[in-house]
């Protein structure tokens, strides 16, 4: 494999991660706040529909990623009415919420559009255009880190550094602030929490509603980033990939962004069977790269490669009384 | 919240979630520019108009009422077993395999050593997230979601690689042996009246009605049922009592399993007579929208697998005749998979309105 083909590769990656990035750093907040959400994928279809749609519609895509996160964020809502409001089983209705997303989808866009379910294709402002990062024609000379910004780091949409920046953001947030201990808590000992006078349901809310953005966020450069426009069922189990991703990430920020990158160079590689036989020498069969970041996580469950012990009071509804 | 009588809670519980189901579906379809009227008598005409229909029905019925019960089994032990959908791919290459294994005289012998093939397979599928969810902690939702989709490519693979036979292009096995094709209902004495010969609801109906009635039996007149029961009802009490939680979350979800992989007697070896890719085609996950329907309980499993069974073969129906995409079908069974067991509480306080004691004014 010469170098080249390694930057297209890890430049696919890059691509490939951001998705599950934002869905898995959507996923940490809810989780550490109590509140399982299997519904990742759902939201992520959703916001993939709405803001394809919407852009679409208005030529915007400003405007599609904001209906993005209206769609999935209506979602975070009902997840949040049936597992804090009214305390049912939070894996059933992220479940639930994923069935009816699939649906969803396909009337809404059949019936706006009537193209089998998908949305127009979105050209010029309609879709994240590649953003060129300052200096890439200065640094391209120079050897080795020249083509590597140039290919890798620069010419992504938005989005991806979006992505990337919400890392640290989601850390400070979660480990330096107010907003984050008490988060943490309510996810470990919601008592506690209750006791020093925070409102635990306030505090779950405002966490699946972020879990909300970021999966519309996600969504959204699914279907106006990597893709020009929606797809039935695009997001092809990618939210159950970035739930893999948060547990083999211990539901850690910085973890959860090495995780989305090795899973997304899974996905990358995939694409290119030539250049495993290459470098390998020998043929992995596509099938087996696809199923890697489920075995890999299933393996991390089973506490063989060091344990991932879940936030304590995930998926138990808060019951103040008694 | 006041506690509802257990008839309210069996009856009307489901039903009203079913009606809010169906309420939000009609406004989607109004929404859409659809008339619901119209939808629903293309649904029934659909499922239940014609003897063929009917077939399709029941066909689609015989599958859920198998997912339906892996879900319940599980249930009861407290365990939820989302993993259906991959471990009837699995039941469906157990099914392969026997069938492509000897050239069958008779569809009887198949038939009895393709299920024992599709259980084990499927047990097997449900055994390793049993162990990790019994010996390790694992949790038991993850893992079998992961395992679905380490199933699906798997059985790609397979398909791909190893079973396709040679100059055939599209990824599936070879065609079974005629010995080990079931008997469909337009081939069974008495039957055969009603339906015609290319019908896809086969003898393996029965095989699902007998599975709901050994569940019943194995749940509340065996001592095994008993410790799964008291096991999901409370942990500590259980281990008080001797159960070994080892032995009941194994045992369970290895029934659970065979029970998900049996449905592909039904599917890959009652109709398609070939193993395709994703041949479970979701009704893995419609299992767990018929056992919360159903409440858990065999006959309220069949009911439900019967409705679902409705609202599949209506739904394509629908999706024929009318302009409304057949993908309501995902939208009605995720609202009802929602109100029936996220929502439930809601749907209980709603009703509780009505079942309050009347002596209120006397305390």
């Amino acid at each position: 494999m010469d170098y080249a083909t390694l930057l297209q590769i890890l430049d696919t990656t890059v691509r490939f991660a951001t998705p599950l990035l934002l869905a898995c750093l959507a996923g940490l907040f809810s989780e550490r706040s109590g509140i399982f959400d299997i519904g990742l994928e759902g939201k992520m279809l959703m916001a993939g529909m709405a803001s394809g749609a919407v852009a679409a519609l208005s030529g915007s895509v400003w405007i599609g990623l904001l209906a993005g996160i209206g769609g999935s964020v209506l979602f975070s809502i009902v997840h949040g009415l049936a597992s804090i409001t009214f305390r049912g089983n939070q894996l059933i209705s992220g479940v639930a919420l994923n069935f009816v997303a699939s649906g969803a989808t396909v009337l809404v866009a059949q019936s706006l559009f009537h193209q089998g379910g998908r949305t127009p294709p979105l050209t010029g402002d309609a879709r994240f255009n590649p953003v060129t990062l300052p200096f890439v024609d200065t640094l391209r000379e120079v050897p080795l880190i020249g083509p590597f910004y140039a290919e890798v780091i620069s010419g992504h949409s938005f989005l991806v550094y979006a992505a990337f920046v919400a890392v640290p953001l989601t850390w400070w947030a979660l480990y330096r602030t107010r907003f984050g201990l008490r988060l943490r808590a309510v996810g470990e000992n919601p008592e506690s929490v209750d006791t020093a006078g925070v409102s635990v349901i306030r505090l779950r809310y405002t966490a699946v509603m972020i879990t909300g953005i970021l999966c519309g966020m996600a969504g959204a450069y699914m279907a106006t980033g990597l893709q020009a426009g929606f797809g039935k069922e695009m997001t092809a189990g990618r939210g159950y990939i970035a739930l893999a991703a948060l547990i083999f990430a211990k539901w850690r920020p910085w973890y959860a962004l090495m995780a989305t990158l090795l899973f997304g160079f899974f996905q990358a590689l995939a694409l290119r069977p030539d250049v495993i036989e290459g470098t390998f020498g020998m043929a992995i069969p596509v099938p087996a790269l696809d199923a890697l970041p489920y075995i890999l996580t299933v393996i991390v469950l089973a506490g063989f490669v060091g344990r991932a012990i879940p936030p304590r009071a995930g998926g138990q509804p808060y019951v103040k009384e008694r | 919240m006041e506690k509802l009588p257990t008839w309210a809670d069996v009856v009307l519980v489901p039903l009203i979630s079913l009606l809010l189901a169906a309420i939000i579906s009609a406004i989607v379809i109004l929404a859409i520019g659809n008339d619901p009227i119209e939808a629903v008598t293309v649904m029934v005409d659909g499922a239940f108009g014609s003897a063929s229909g009917i077939a399709y029905t029941l066909f689609y019925t015989t599958s859920f009422i198998f997912t339906g019960l892996a879900v319940t089994v599980a249930y009861h032990a407290g365990q939820f077993n989302i993993g259906g959908e991959g471990q009837a791919q699995i039941g469906g290459l157990g099914v392969a395999l026997v069938c492509l294994a000897l050239p069958w005289p008779h569809w009887t012998l198949a038939l009895a050593a393709a299920t024992v093939g599709a259980a084990a397979f499927g047990a097997a599928w449900a055994a390793i997230p049993a162990y990790l969810a019994a010996k390790r902690g694992s949790h038991i939702v993850i893992t079998t979601i992961m395992f679905n989709y380490i199933a699906a490519a798997l059985i790609v693979y397979l398909l791909v690689e190893v079973l396709r036979p040679a100059g055939q292009m599209d990824p599936a096995t070879a065609r079974f042996p005629t010995g080990a094709e079931l008997p469909n209902f337009g081939e069974i004495p008495g039957l055969s009246l009603i339906f015609s010969k290319r019908v896809p609801a086969n003898v393996s109906f029965f095989v699902a009605l007998a599975a709901c009635w050994g569940v019943w039996l194995l749940l509340w007149r065996t001592r095994l049922g008993y410790e799964i029961r008291a096991f999901g009802k409370s942990e500590s009490a259980a281990v008080y009592a001797g159960i070994s939680p080892f032995k009941v979350v194994m045992v369970s979800m290895l029934i659970s399993g065979g029970l998900a992989g049996m449905m592909a007697i039904n599917n890959v070896m009652g109709e398609a007579h070939r193993l395709v890719q994703n041949s479970a085609e979701g009704a893995g996950f419609i299992g767990i929208a018929v056992a919360l329907m159903g409440r858990n309980h065999p006959i309220g499993v069949f009911l439900a697998a019967l409705l679902f069974g409705f609202l599949y073969q209506g739904g394509a129906e629908m999706g024929l005749m009318t302009s409304i995409p057949i993908e309501l079908r995902l939208l009605l069974q995720g609202l009802v998979i929602l109100f029936t067991g996220a929502l439930d509480t809601m749907v209980r306080m709603m009703l509780g309105v009505f079942f309050r004691p009347r002596t209120k004014e006397a305390l």
